[in-house]
């Protein structure tokens, strides 16, 4: 071991590895789709205790996504997208990891439960649960289908925001479930289909891997097309209004022809242009996501301007 | 050898963010507490409970 390795891993990390812990990309998604989950609820909370929810969702996203870290650092070891993660680097120790996921999960659990209600806080525990849990711990290197339900951890923050707001589920914050959770798979196959190396060399089960990668390709359209109704039924619903179905019509449509457009592909035609179509339907597929809640938002605002549609 | 027993290796830089960083945490956490309990005092009703607002009826704890 070199003197420079020695000096990592005794607790000297800078305040930006931990930052890092908390998966801080991951977070900006969680903060986006809790607010909008918590802004689109027919009760309206006070802007501290609204904008204090959303922080301690993002802190307990942020929690499992240290604790995620902690249990994964030997696959991210090995994979070039994760290598420079605090841990495999040496910057962190497992153990710090480990102390600061589950110190921040019971944190954030806590607050939760004090600013906004004890509902929308277990369900902020059970969340946290399954993404270090049932997703890291048992299913991520068991099965194929590790990102299908893995896919629910980062589908719960609307509901969240919503619970917050009214203490309970509805059919608005389900279907903003099923938004996400059905987006999620297509989302990272699409990632599997250009990061191929990667998790084959972990030993990662991905549908690439497992299954091949024509099965992926028409996996990710069949998601497509089950995820248009979902899209669709918001719009149908209390939160919902016609701004909103323009946009969930286009952006389906346009995810349904790049998903279809994968499946034809060849391997040999992918590889001769680098993955571009599978780049651009990645890039699609977050545009995707974003602009639908943005388009809540959008209702939201027509809505309490008094412009609603049903 | 002065400059040898000064504290400027990369590893004090890399200390000194962490505890700046832990302390504007802190701080930040305290006053967010105390806005809270600001609100959530002015707004409670006569008999010292939450505005109905938080809990509405037919929600499911």
């Amino acid at each position: 071991m070199s003197d420079i390795s020695a000096y990592d891993g005794t607790g000297d990390a800078g305040f930006g590895d931990f930052v890092q812990l908390l998966k801080p990309r991951v977070m900006s998604l969680v903060v986006f789709t809790a607010m909008v989950g918590l802004i689109v609820a027919p009760v309206h909370l006070h802007p501290l205790v609204a904008f204090a929810s959303i922080l301690f969702i993002a802190l307990g996203g942020g929690a499992s996504g240290a604790l995620n870290m902690w249990y994964d650092a030997d696959i991210d070891r090995q994979m070039r997208r994760t290598r420079g993660r605090p841990i495999p680097a040496g910057r962190v120790t497992g153990g710090e990891a480990l102390g600061f996921g589950l110190g921040l999960s019971l944190v954030s659990c806590l607050m939760l439960g004090l600013a906004a209600n004890w509902f929308a806080a277990a369900f902020l525990a059970f969340t946290i649960f399954f993404y270090a849990v049932v997703y890291t711990i048992w299913l991520k290197r068991r099965t194929p289908q590790n990102i299908v339900i893995g896919g629910a951890a980062g589908a719960f923050p609307p509901m969240i925001g919503w619970a917050c707001a009214t203490g309970g589920i509805s059919v608005e914050s389900l279907l903003m479930f099923a938004l996400i959770f059905m987006w999620t798979p297509p989302h990272f196959w699409a990632l599997a289909l250009f990061m191929k190396d990667d998790y084959s060399r972990a030993g990662v089960p991905m549908l690439t891997v497992t299954h091949g990668r024509a099965v992926t390709r028409n996996h990710i359209l069949a998601y497509t097309l089950m995820l248009a109704p979902f899209a669709l039924a918001l719009g149908l619903t209390s939160v919902g209004g016609p701004v909103y179905l323009t946009v969930a019509v286009l952006l389906n449509l346009g995810f349904i022809w790049g998903g279809a457009r994968l499946v034809r592909r060849s391997e040999t035609e992918a590889e001769a242009d680098r993955y571009r179509a599978e780049r651009a339907f990645f890039r699609y597929s977050l545009a995707y996501l974003f602009l639908h809640f943005a388009a809540l938002l959008a209702e939201a605002g027509l809505h309490s301007a008094g412009y609603a549609a049903w | 050898m002065v400059g040898a027993i000064r504290p400027d290796h990369e590893l004090h830089r890399r200390r000194w963010s962490r505890n700046l960083g832990l302390g504007l945490s802190l701080l930040a956490f305290v006053v967010l507490v105390f806005g809270l309990t600001i609100v959530k005092v002015s707004r409670q009703d006569a008999h010292g409970n939450p505005p109905a607002a938080t809990q509405p009826a037919g929600a499911t704890p």
